[in-house]
């Protein structure tokens, strides 16, 4: 599975805090939907946040971003949530 | 008198303060800088950032009222801050953090009193304008114990605030002329209301409706009346159509007797007749609208979308129903604000770290102004409006 390059990590950061940040915090501490920092996803599976990310949450907003994101997207973003920021090395 | 330096700065200080103290504050505004904690003091003729505060938390969704003088600013922050700035002197004034999760707040008819809505811990909560001391605490508690966040507050005529609790599904009616402030309204609505406008007549509260279709309306001037279901088109339909970000309800477009609102999850607008609610057409849009806004003359209503399409702007006459122009101003077209009249509207262009000034009639940029990250626009002519 190839990871994101640079260049898609930097808009992968930018949705984080501006689109998802629309709902869950800018800083990601909450809001409509819950927080996404390291200490509110710490021991989370990663596989199953990057799912719930592509395939959203029925019955809530929160959206299925299959077709905006890829697999891979959504792996990393998972990755990204659970470690905090600065996961950004190749 | 000999004018040693100590004096000479002393002046100079009276007559920047004189200077000061000569501005007119009415076409005065705010940009919102929602990743750097801070706000621009901003002069909307000539264009001009007057100012920058600082530190005023996470405003990511913030908002701002004003004073009914439009002297002070009140700015919501994310993370449970509100601020009260001072537009003439250009100063923060005093800061609080209210809360731990907030999502907006309202200032009542007599200018008096601030209610911010809070997520976490669900309820609302108030404070004097004054000296921002606080006056009130009122859980979101459902019958059964269950804490909600609260969403749509909205100041309403006769010194009331109403807002939605979204967990339990219900519209509540506060009474802030009472001391302390009372809940006087409490009615059941339906699944998920995500956010409410208050007519600008100050006549009706609207709650859309997240986890079904319709909007649920209550009579300000008759509550005891209960809710009124309407627009059982409006909404995510059968499909539950995904929603990559929440329309916003407030600065819901109303012209010529037709309210615009912004399609949740599709890629239209609707136009609805203001006496019966029934959808009189639906326009197709290029994405996903989030806010629907008329310009002050009602001639045309302005939209921005959710991304991937928040590039784009589209402007619809209101009478003939055509969508007129498409424009691109940039990246992350976060919030369009008018000047008072209409003359102009200000864009904010998140990712292009820029305001986009347009003039409405020729439908073109005329000027611009630096800013980071700009979301929320907010000119203090909204200190004269019912419900913004
Ligand atoms: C329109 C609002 C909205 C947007 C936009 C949104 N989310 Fe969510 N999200 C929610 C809600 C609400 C929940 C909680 C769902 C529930 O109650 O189970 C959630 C849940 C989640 C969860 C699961 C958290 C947990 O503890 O299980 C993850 C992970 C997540 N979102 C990631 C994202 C990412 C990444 C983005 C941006 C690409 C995003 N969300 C955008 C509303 C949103």
């Amino acid at each position: 599975m190839a990871a994101p390059d640079a260049a898609r990590r930097a808009e992968l950061e930018g949705l984080l805090r501006n689109d998802c940040g629309a709902c869950h915090g800018g800083r990601l501490h909450g809001g409509l939907g819950p927080a996404l920092t390291p200490a509110a996803l710490a021991g989370r599976d990663p596989a199953a946040l990057a799912a719930t990310i592509l395939a959203g949450r029925p019955g809530t907003p929160m959206p299925p971003w299959r077709g905006l994101l890829s697999e891979e997207d959504a792996r990393w973003l998972a990755e990204r949530l659970i470690m905090g920021e600065r996961n950004d090395a190749p | 008198m000999r004018l040693d330096r100590r004096t000479l700065c002393g002046l100079a200080l009276t007559l920047l303060t004189a200077a000061a103290a000569a501005q007119g504050l009415g076409d005065l505004g705010l940009i919102v800088e929602r990743n750097s904690g801070a706000v621009l003091v901003v002069d909307t003729d000539p264009p001009a950032v007057l100012a920058r505060i600082e530190g005023l938390g996470d405003l990511s969704h913030a908002t701002a009222v004003f004073s009914p003088d439009m002297r002070h600013a009140f700015v919501f922050a994310r993370d449970g801050g509100l601020s009260k700035l001072d537009l003439l002197e250009r100063r923060l004034v005093k800061r609080i953090v209210q809360a731990g999760n907030s999502i907006g707040g309202a200032i009542s008819e007599d200018g008096r009193l601030l209610a911010v809505a809070n997520y976490e811990p669900g309820g609302v909560n108030l404070f004097t304008t004054d000296t921002l001391e606080a006056v009130g605490e009122i859980p979101a508690v459902d019958g059964q114990g269950r804490r909600s966040k609260v969403v749509g507050l909205e100041d309403a005529p006769g010194n009331r605030f109403v807002y939605s609790l979204f967990e339990a599904g219900e519209i509540r009616l506060l009474d802030a002329a009472t001391r302390p402030p009372r809940v006087v309204g409490r009615h059941p609505a339906g699944r998920q209301p995500y956010d409410g406008l208050v007519t600008p007549d100050g006549r009706y509260y609207l709650a859309g409706l997240f986890g079904e279709d319709g909007v649920d309306v209550l009579d300000l001037w008759n509550p005891e009346k209960g809710l009124r279901r309407v627009l059982p088109e409006y909404g995510r339909g059968e499909r539950r159509l995904p929603v990559y970000k929440m329309p916003h309800l407030e600065g819901w477009a109303e012209a010529g007797g037709r309210l615009f609102l912004p399609g949740v999850g599709r890629h239209e607008l609707f136009v609805v007749d203001r006496r019966d609610f029934s959808v009189v057409a639906r326009v197709p849009l290029h994405g996903q609208p989030v806010f629907a806004v008329a310009q002050p003359d009602g001639r045309r209503v302005w939209v921005n979308f959710a991304p991937p399409h928040n590039d784009t702007v589209q402007v619809v006459d209101a009478e003939s129903l055509e969508t007129i122009a498409t424009l691109k101003p940039g990246k992350g077209v976060l919030h369009m604000e008018f000047t008072p009249r209409g003359g102009r509207v200000w864009l904010s262009v998140r990712d292009e770290n820029r305001v986009r000034i347009y003039d409405t009639q020729r439908l073109e940029a005329v000027g611009e102004l630096p800013a980071r990250e700009p979301s929320g626009i907010f000119f203090t002519a909204r200190a004269h409006r019912i419900g913004l």
